[in-house]
């Protein structure tokens, strides 16, 4: 196990914990940027997973860090989306400006929700920012000079200053760049006094508050700067789906961005990122088993005679043919995830790490959650 | 006077699945997404009884409420118990994969088409004072009605009720009294699943079967909070409230605003008066 003593102040206020860290994360950009010669045919999907790491960080800074569960983060996605396509189709701003009204916009809904918030705590703030999302997606369907209604909107491609990002390989370096932005941005707010009063809010709020945190601003704050982050998710997701339509921005896209941030693990940006991998690719994941596992299964069952195959692959074909079967998945993904691994994957990489670094060491108790009965918001 | 009536009906299931909410929330501390989606259930396993098995209507009612009441309590004593404890969001989260789970088994079970549930009271209309009463509404009204009452006995006359009060009340002190608590939940988790299954079965009839009955889960949150989630005569004013208020709504306010109702008054409450109508507020003493 190495310890990183720090002799300098430099060393304390740099962004990676020591020179071999440094060293892996320019290796991750290096991969990045040749990541387009090796699997040109799947670059659309890792765009995806890109923005989905941009929503989830902005789900993590609220849910992780701040701990204000929201429920409504497809409804911030919306407004960004349907905002930027706005300015930038039917108004002819700029697409620079474009984005930052998009994501400045959001930001003020995100206020606007965060407000009546504050007078509430855990469930209620769920609750509340549910019915916001299910209201906006109502507001997407009916207004229909700014969202096209349920007709849709088709979305062009991004021209940034006079040059096209049309191909799959320049807006996959566009989401890369503002991804990397928004991670250097995040990871510096979260080590910031904001950033230590949102942990603190997260922690205890009552001791929060007896420390001098002004709950109302922080949480605001909070709300603010996650929006804005989603919006400007929900700006590149409007090009990268190409089309809008008010059924997209779903209380089961909302659900998702959770089980995002949940499967990654709460409370750290590398969590957002395996949950954003983790959600984009599943849904491949499945299509993909859809086609090969019933012939597998019928292998399988094959040892027990041609005709044990045959009726094996006919019933595993007629099984994951069912048209419900995805969001299932997902929610026995989800129940799994917090009864077995609360912390995520990102936890479970952590429990890795040390196990190896501390080897004939290692303790379960270290990661041994601590269990509270009745700690309740409730007073009677 | 037919809206009011309407109101009422869908307000009473909108209250029972509130009163689900409320039972579980008050007891132990969780608040269960998936209310709804059990409902669902209780609606598909009536609906599989009659149609399927042909065993008569109130044979499939008291059936289809066991199952989904045994099921509900099987659900706590596997999955929910191991969660108490944990912070609220995990058990958010959990309910809601679980009701997404629900979901996807009925419509692999039963198919994505939808049915309609033949009933006794399907399609009768009695005239009272020149209004038409269709027999459906009244059911959900007489239903809902009969239900309270025999839960308020519950609660009140019997061992068990009190014994469950006590362990809503605090937990350790039941503890150390000699109440089976993880007993009382799975029974307060059984009583409402039951409750949501009656009222799935109550609702079959006016609406029509399908999977995502159980987005009126979200719409009965509205009614829980309205009347201050944590009190049952809440849950019931509330549910009646919000199902008055979209009715009314529907009629008098342009298209579109029916489907929202319900969630403008609940962000109205919540920023106005978050302990609801019934509630009490306070805070936290360290």
């Amino acid at each position: 196990m190495r310890f990183v003593f720090k002799t300098s102040y430099t060393q304390d206020l740099g962004l990676f914990r020591d020179g071999v860290q440094r060293r892996w994360y320019i290796a991750l950009c290096v991969g990045l940027l040749v990541l387009p010669t090796l699997i040109p045919t799947y670059l659309v999907d890792v765009s995806l997973v890109l923005i989905y790491g941009l929503a989830g960080l902005s789900l993590m800074v609220l849910a992780g860090y701040t701990g204000l569960v929201s429920l409504g983060h497809a409804a911030f996605l919306g407004i960004g989306a349907y905002a930027h396509v706005y300015f930038a189709q039917n108004l002819g701003v700029p697409w620079v400006v474009a984005m930052a009204l998009a994501a400045a916009l959001t930001a003020a809904a995100g206020i606007v929700v965060g407000l009546p918030a504050l007078r509430m705590t855990g469930i209620y703030l769920t609750i509340a920012t549910l019915a916001f999302a299910l209201i906006i997606q109502e507001v997407f369907v009916h207004w229909e000079r700014v969202t096209g209604g349920l007709r849709g909107k088709p979305v062009d491609k991004p021209v940034i200053f006079g040059l096209p990002f049309g191909s799959d390989v320049a807006f996959y370096f566009l989401c890369v760049g503002v991804l990397m932005l928004g991670l250097w941005l995040t990871a510096n707010v979260l080590r910031s006094p904001t950033g230590r009063a949102w942990v603190a809010i997260r922690d205890s709020e009552i001791a929060a508050q007896s420390m001098g945190v002004h709950l109302a601003v922080y949480k605001t704050m909070a709300f603010a700067y996650s929006a804005g982050l989603m919006g400007v998710a929900g700006a590149l997701f409007a090009h990268k789906v190409g089309f809008l339509a008010p059924d997209i921005f779903s209380v089961l896209l909302s659900i998702q961005f959770l089980l995002m941030v949940v499967v990654g693990g709460l409370g750290s940006l590398h969590g957002a990122l395996f949950g954003a991998v983790f959600v984009a690719m599943l849904p491949v994941a499945i299509s993909q088993a859809r086609d090969s596992l019933p012939a597998w299964i019928g292998a399988a069952a094959g040892i027990f005679g041609p005709g044990a195959g045959t009726a094996a692959y006919l019933g595993m074909d007629r099984f994951v043919k069912q048209p419900g079967l995805e969001p299932g998945i997902f929610g026995l993904i989800l129940v799994l995830f917090i009864l077995f691994e609360p912390l995520g994957i990102y936890g479970r990489w952590l429990k890795l790490r040390i196990f190896f670094s501390t080897f004939p060491l290692y303790k379960r108790a270290t990661f041994k959650r601590q269990k509270s009965y009745m700690r309740s918001e409730r007073l009677r | 006077m037919q809206l009011v009536l309407n109101g009422l009906a869908v307000g009473c299931i909108y209250g029972l699945v509130a009163l689900g909410f409320v039972l579980i929330y008050k007891a132990t501390e969780l608040v269960n997404f998936a209310q709804g989606d059990l409902l669902m259930l209780g609606a598909f396993t009536c609906y599989m009884f009659v149609v399927w098995y042909d065993v008569g209507y109130w044979a499939a009612f008291a059936l289809a409420v066991a199952v989904v009441a045994l099921f509900g309590a099987a659900l706590d004593s596997v999955i929910l118990r191991r969660v108490l404890g944990q912070p609220q969001f995990a058990v958010v989260m959990l309910t809601i994969g679980l009701g997404a789970v629900f979901r996807s088994f009925a419509s692999m079970t039963w198919g994505s088409e939808i049915y309609t549930l033949p009933t006794p009271f399907s399609a009768r209309t009695t005239r009272v004072g020149g209004v038409s009463v269709s027999h459906e509404y009244v059911s959900i009204i007489v239903g809902t009605v009969l239900l309270c009452a025999v839960l308020y006995a519950f609660f009140t006359y019997t061992r068990v009720g009190v014994a469950m009060q006590a362990a809503s009340q605090n937990q350790l002190a039941a503890y150390y009294m000699g109440i089976p608590v993880k007993r009382m939940f799975s029974l307060i988790w059984a009583i409402s699943a039951g409750v949501a299954a009656i009222a799935g079965v109550l609702l079959a009839p006016v609406s029509l079967i399908d999977t995502n009955l159980g987005f009126i889960g979200l719409k009965a949150f509205a009614a829980a909070v309205l009347g201050g989630f944590g009190s049952i005569p809440g849950a019931l004013v509330g549910g009646l409230t919000i199902g008055l208020i979209e009715l009314g709504s529907g009629a008098y306010l342009p298209h579109g605003f029916k489907d929202v109702a319900a969630y403008v008054v609940l962000l109205a409450v919540l920023a106005i008066r978050p302990q609801g109508m019934f509630g009490t507020a306070g805070r936290k003493k360290v």
